[in-house]
């Protein structure tokens, strides 16, 4: 049973010229995006990614770029109409989603 | 298990104080040599640790988080970096284990850089399963898990937990719009029937409810093109059924159709926040679409309601 959301919606990029195959990027994300395949990173399935972060944050040389963020419509719908002072951004907490 | 508290949770009753204090926990009777386990400070998934955990001796470093889960506390970077790196400071870890490793889970990696601690703290960090219940099958196997055990799914178990609090909010902001529907009927402004309320609260089960039971077999992939369907489904059969029962207003019956799946579509979309797999761009996209044609159906259907009363 595969859960995919929209085609071609999300910014992750590989820059396989930095990869050093450490394979920390299959490791930590939570739907297989990655593969290493001779050594080096591949994506498998881009659609698949959430952007949750995990990957860039625990590449060692920062060879992985993604907006991290919260795929929540209350938080973007939020964020919408509060464009508040406290840095911008949706986000959950309060006593809303998540 | 604290069943009750567990129950209460889910229905989104007391949920943001359900914590537990931060601190190094141990389990059994754990000396310098046992591993040390990394895990938020939401009771919810405190509890769900340890019950995995019985029989064995072992360390828990419980991070502040604020009672909110790993995943989404290393979303929000509570779960991260620099609080784990001040909590191996503040509770002597290095004084109280002699190796130099931590078993964190896996979602915490979204606010965790495992290159940094190590270089920062000299600890190692290994990221364990997603879920709590192969912690033993990790522990037990070198530290190796079966790709499955890293992956995020979204069973329909899951997505059955997860509806209360989607039900608790969208009422919440239903219960308003009654409120002025009844107050607007008292005055004698708009004569509201019963038929309303009813067609309003199906679309907010079939939004809220069936749309996140029923993902993966609803067509489509944008959550508010799924909630639409389920909320047409659910307009069709209310419209027969109103019908059946002698409503023959063609107008109201019409401005059913429109309320009721764009409302039904605006929670389902909601559910984005509480699905696994949604991707912040890929929400961005949706709302842009789905918001204006919700907005201008749901107007639509007001108006035509409200010209029906006349």
């Amino acid at each position: 049973m595969g859960f995919k959301y929209l085609k071609d919606a999300v910014t992750l990029k590989l820059d396989t010229d930095k990869c050093i195959g450490c394979g920390m990027c299959e490791i930590v994300c939570p739907h297989s995006v990655f593969l290493i395949k001779n050594n080096i990173a591949v994506l498998t399935d881009r659609d698949k990614c959430m952007e949750c972060g995990a990957c860039s944050m625990n590449c060692p040389v920062s060879a992985i770029t993604v907006r991290k963020g919260v795929g929540c419509a209350y938080a973007v719908l939020m964020g919408m109409f509060k464009e508040d002072g406290c840095g911008g951004g949706p986000s959950c907490g309060g006593s809303g989603c998540c | 298990m604290d069943i009750l508290g567990a129950w209460k949770t889910r229905w989104g009753i007391g949920r943001m104080t359900y914590t537990i204090n931060p601190g190094l926990y141990s389990v059994g009777c754990p000396d310098q040599y046992s591993p040390v386990l990394v895990t938020s400070n939401y009771k919810l998934t405190v509890d769900k640790v340890r019950k995995n955990l019985s029989g064995r001796n072992l360390w828990v470093l419980v991070l502040d988080t604020k009672g909110i889960n790993v995943w989404c506390a290393a979303g929000k970077g509570t779960f991260g970096t620099e609080e784990l790196i001040a909590r191996i400071d503040q509770e002597g870890l290095k004084e109280k284990v002699v190796h130099r490793e931590l078993i964190l889970p896996q979602l915490g990696a979204t606010g965790v850089s495992a290159h940094e601690i190590k270089k920062r703290s000299g600890f190692k960090v290994e990221y364990g399963p997603v879920r709590a219940e192969n912690i033993p099958y990790f522990l037990d196997n070198g530290k190796r898990l079966n790709p499955s055990m890293r992956e995020v799914s979204f069973p329909l178990f899951d997505r059955l937990v997860l509806t209360p609090v989607e039900i608790v909010i969208a009422m919440d902001l239903m219960l308003r719009v009654f409120g002025v529907m009844a107050i607007l009927s008292a005055l004698g402004i708009l004569p509201v029937e019963r038929a309303d309320y009813l067609g309003l609260i199906g679309a907010v089960i079939t939004g809220t409810f069936l749309s996140p039971l029923l993902l993966p077999w609803i067509p489509g992939r944008a959550f508010s093109f799924k909630g639409m369907l389920t909320g047409l489904i659910w307009a069709v059969s209310y419209i027969l059924f109103l019908y059946s029962k002698g409503y023959t207003g063609s107008l109201q019956l019409f401005s059913y159709l429109l309320i009721l799946p764009s409302l039904s579509a605006f929670f389902s979309m909601n559910f984005t926040g509480s699905s696994t797999y949604t991707s912040l761009s890929g929400v961005e996209k949706e709302i842009k679409t789905a918001l204006p044609i919700i907005l201008a159906a749901l107007v639509a259907g007001i108006l035509t309601r409200i010209i029906s009363l006349f």
